[in-house]
């Protein structure tokens, strides 16, 4: 079930994403350490890990905001970010941050759309001040979404919301992407939101990613289906969260961890290739 | 997994009603006293605030008009506020008073627009590039710490007595209070959003554009404000030395004559002119930053 990514890469198989040896370090201290990474188009992945594990730096250098980096870094040329807090120009009315940074001289109409596309259309020539939290981070969305990216990275894009916003959000990020049909890198610390909404669940620690889980689920997902909390429970103990039942004393320590990594590295030739994404 | 928040069923779903009832069989602690909470509207004083406000500084005229009236003040101390007013009558109506407004203003105008040009340029060239604030910042910084006034006897001599060194003067004032808050502003912009236009595909110009310049807008207004501030003051400086018009020049020649009146009438003139200056950019912070969440104006 669980396989790693430490496998050949077959490098006739399309990539929205392929990062090799990835190395990037804080004052000589690396938080990215030889990492290898393959999305492929129209993939859902969730990143996972505890925080400072270099989630969030990795996006960072996808990006293209980090370039302190050694190793090979292969991204499309549109590509997008929806960040955390939703880092709208406060000085522009909504529609204008939507369009800021099209090429050439973009009409109104291209951003009503998009933001008609996140249920905002009626709110294009407000001001971001105006805009609710849950507002504002689909407007960071549609300003995302309008340049039409091969690949959309999302860091935490619902880490601020309250309980009731998150759900709507995460629906519709859902939604989004089947009807985009773009490679999507979401970096949460939200295991549950990971696999919901994601093909492949990626765990990150020490500079790596240590772990790999296929969510196999039809969509839309049942957070009550047993199969869920099953996925769910055993990532939460790859993230070294012990299971609240007493059979399960088998957490994951970091130091289980690094021995899954060295174990993954021996077997890697063995792993299985990642079958077709499944989901509509 | 989830821990159990549920208590046990209550005896029944409307609890207020229930309530009530409940509390003398508590017993021990006996129920508070309650106060009635009064709205605000009943307890507000029936005189509205701007009368109010305007009581003090009328108070103080009267007590200004006894005084002269009653002869405690002599006209050489200070001019009864009737007297005041028919002289500034007076220096409307022989057309000298607003010949000097209108000297007086140019002088501030010019001043301002120039100190803005070289304040606002070179806190554009020490905020958006590593060497010209290398360059720029320390030698302003310097500067900057020079009294202004002190350097009126330079002035003279380099520029003569005429209008130069009065222009030179203001522009002088008025540059370094837009210098620091416009180069302050830049550097304030957030980086978050420096950061999210680089991910939008901003170029370089682009992102001084649409992120930095705007982000900077709010202190550089806050330094104009400044600046105008200094502007009056400067012009009246330099008003004081050789002028041969402006309001400065009236009231020179006013102390020659011991016209404390008209002395008066100008600082009165001074003071209304500050006061639109400061009103001109209110409104122009009204119109070019609403979208400050701040912003309360409107």
């Amino acid at each position: 079930m669980a396989t790693d990514v430490h496998r050949p890469v077959t490098s006739a198989a399309p990539a929205a994403v392929r990062v090799d040896g990835l190395i990037r370090a804080f004052d000589g201290r690396p938080v990215i350490d030889g990492l290898r990474l393959d999305v492929r188009p129209g993939e859902f992945v969730a990143l996972l890990g505890r925080s400072g594990c270099g989630k969030s730096t990795l996006l960072r250098v996808l990006a293209g905001l980090d370039r302190e980096i050694e190793g090979t870094v292969l991204v499309p040329r549109r590509k997008a970010v929806a960040f955390q807090a939703p880092r709208l120009m406060p000085w522009k009315r909504v529609w204008r941050n939507v369009v800021l940074g099209l090429d050439g001289k973009p009409e109104r109409a291209v951003a009503e759309r998009a933001l008609d596309e996140v249920g905002l259309g009626h709110r294009a020539r407000a001001w971001p001040k105006t805009l609710s939290g849950g507002e504002a981070q689909r407007a960071s969305l549609a300003r995302a979404l309008v340049r039409e990216p091969d690949l959309l990275l999302l860091d935490e894009p619902f880490g601020a919301l309250d309980a009731l916003t998150r759900v709507r959000a995460q629906r519709l990020v859902g939604e989004l992407w089947q009807r985009r049909g773009c490679a999507v890198l979401l970096v949460t610390h939200d295991v549950e939101e990971a696999v919901l909404l994601a093909d492949r669940v990626l765990v990150m620690d020490r500079g790596v990613i240590a772990h790999e889980q296929r969510v196999d689920l039809d969509r839309p997902r049942d957070i009550t289906d047993p199969r869920f909390a099953a996925l769910r429970a055993g990532l939460l103990e790859r993230l070294g969260v012990e299971a609240p039942t007493p059979a399960s004393a088998s957490a994951s320590t970091p130091a289980s961890a690094a021995a899954a990594t060295s174990a993954s590295t021996a077997a890697a030739s063995a792993a299985a290739t990642v079958p077709a994404r499944t989901a509509t | 997994m989830s821990i159990s928040h549920a208590p046990p069923p209550p005896p029944s779903p409307d609890i207020s009603g229930e309530a009530t009832e409940e509390i003398p069989e508590t017993g021990a602690v006996p129920p508070p006293e309650l106060v009635p909470l009064v709205p605000a509207s009943a307890r507000r004083a029936r005189v509205p605030r701007w009368l109010r406000r305007t009581t003090g500084p009328l108070l103080l005229l009267v007590l200004w008009h006894l005084l002269s009236v009653t002869g405690v003040l002599s006209d050489d101390v200070l001019a009864s506020p009737g007297t005041i007013a028919r002289v500034a009558g007076d220096l409307v109506e022989d057309g000298s008073l607003p010949s000097a407004m209108g000297v007086s203003v140019q002088r501030v105008a010019v001043g301002l627009l120039l100190g803005t040009l070289v304040g606002t340029g070179l806190a554009l060239v020490s905020g958006l590039f590593r060497i010209g604030e290398d360059l720029v910042d320390a030698s302003v910084q310097m500067l900057r710490t020079v009294p202004f006034v002190g350097l009126i006897p330079l002035f003279i001599i380099w520029f003569g007595i005429g209008e130069t060194p009065k222009l030179a003067l203001i522009t002088l004032g008025v540059s370094f209070p837009l210098y620091l808050n416009v180069y302050a502003g830049i550097r304030g912009v957030d980086t978050q959003l420096i950061e999210a236009g680089e991910s939008l595909g901003l170029s370089r110009w682009g992102l001084v554009r649409h992120v930095v310049l705007p982000g900077a807008l709010p202190g550089a207004l806050t330094g104009l404000r400044y600046s105008l501030g200094i502007a009056w003051l400067a012009l009246v400086f330099a008003e004081q030395i050789n002028a041969d018009a402006g309001i400065g020049f009236l009231m020179v020649q006013a102390r020659d004559f011991l016209r404390t009146d008209v002395i008066v009438v100008c600082l009165i003139v001074y003071a209304f002119l500050g006061l639109l200056a400061d009103l001109a950019v209110r409104t122009l912070e009204r119109l070019l930053l609403q979208w400050r969440p701040t912003f309360t104006g409107r």
